[in-house]
């Protein structure tokens, strides 16, 4: 499904915050020269087909008391790490959870070889690394109020992974240095 | 922190804004409130920084985009300048300072794979960083959670 003009115009107009005033589709739809029925529809249509995936508060975990924000990351068997990650987007704590590609040295046996670095080659991983490879295949964002609430989160992520798992690390922020989110860059010349 | 009536607002509006003409007045109603209150709280969070944002979400692979989360193993002593130049590509989403080997880790949002191909080079060029990129493979479900009122921890149930 591709992006049509009006997409794209309601996309840029609306991913910097909606107006926070008591008709805000309707402020968006004078900004766009629409209505705010059609704007309503649209955004519907947006969160039917789950481009937008809500519409609401994007919170600042740090301000808001959760100063524990781990990205737990786990060696997860490949045969069982899609079963296990759906269950580990249950557990209380876990805002995402994501598998994503190992970084490994070319000739490790037995693990799946399908890592994607751009610029490619293992001189690059292990510089990358701090001459470590990335074995890790799950990752799942942790957040509490201090570093032993998220260590004991992931020690309930250790315990459902069970023997699937072969070795894990949190990795802890200790700043944000961008929230934005997402904005397009050249709307309608990348067709 | 924040007063019980705004940690009730956020929980409410987590999600699910009302697509109404008034969907503050709509949202107030719930709460017996008034449309102006629940404008002005919200208002102060963002003012604040307890939210960073309020307005929709978008998943851009819906439409053929996407996100992905890369790495790189910046130098202390060049932390600052390669902060200012990743941040600097409007395709920078996010960007975290990690505690590890790997210590900034951000997110390129875009429209096509080119786009995204091309900011990760750009970030190569202009930083001479590899950057390792960990492209989304799978997302799992996962539950919407923010337990704010309770005053309990995330973890507990």
């Amino acid at each position: 499904m591709a992006l049509d003009d009006f997409d794209r115009a309601l996309m840029a107009a609306t991913q910097g915050g909606l107006p926070l005033v008591p008709r805000p589709y309707d402020a968006v739809g004078e900004r766009l020269g629409v209505s705010g029925q059609q704007v309503r529809e649209r955004l519907a249509q947006m969160l039917e087909s789950g481009l937008i995936r809500r519409i609401g508060a994007v919170p600042n975990h740090y301000r808001l008391g959760f100063t524990a924000n781990g990205m737990s990351v786990w060696d997860v068997e490949d045969a069982q790490v899609d079963t296990l990650g759906e269950r580990i987007g249950q557990l209380p704590g876990v805002s995402h959870c994501y598998r994503r590609p190992r970084h490994l040295p070319k000739a490790a046996p037995g693990r799946s070889q399908d890592a994607l670095s751009p610029s490619g080659g293992d001189a690059v991983q292990s510089i990358a690394t701090g001459g470590n490879f990335w074995p890790y295949n799950l990752f799942a964002m942790l957040h509490g109020r201090s570093r032993a609430e998220v260590e004991q989160q992931a020690v309930q992520v250790r315990e459902l992974l069970g023997a699937a798992c072969r070795g894990h690390d949190i990795l802890y922020s200790t700043a944000i240095l961008k929230k934005t989110g997402l904005r397009l860059t050249h709307p309608s010349k990348e067709d | 922190m924040l007063s019980p009536d705004d940690a009730r607002l956020l929980e409410r509006l987590h999600g699910d804004l009302p697509l109404t003409e008034r969907p503050f007045a709509d949202v107030a109603l719930e709460f017996g409130w008034t449309e102006d209150y629940v404008i002005t709280r919200l208002s102060a969070l963002l003012e604040s920084g307890m939210l960073t944002r309020f307005g929709p979400l978008f998943q851009i692979e819906r439409a053929g985009g996407l996100f992905v989360l890369a790495a790189m193993a910046v130098p202390e002593e060049r932390y600052e300048a390669v902060t200012a130049q990743v941040n600097a590509l409007p395709e920078v989403a996010h960007n975290y300072r990690r505690e590890h080997a790997l210590n900034m880790w951000f997110v390129l949002g875009t429209e096509t794979p080119a786009q995204c191909a091309a900011a990760i080079a750009r970030i190569e060029a202009e930083t001479g960083l590899p950057v390792l990129a960990f492209p989304k493979e799978r997302e799992f479900f996962v539950e919407l959670k923010l337990p704010l009122t309770s005053g309990a921890p995330h973890g507990a149930r």
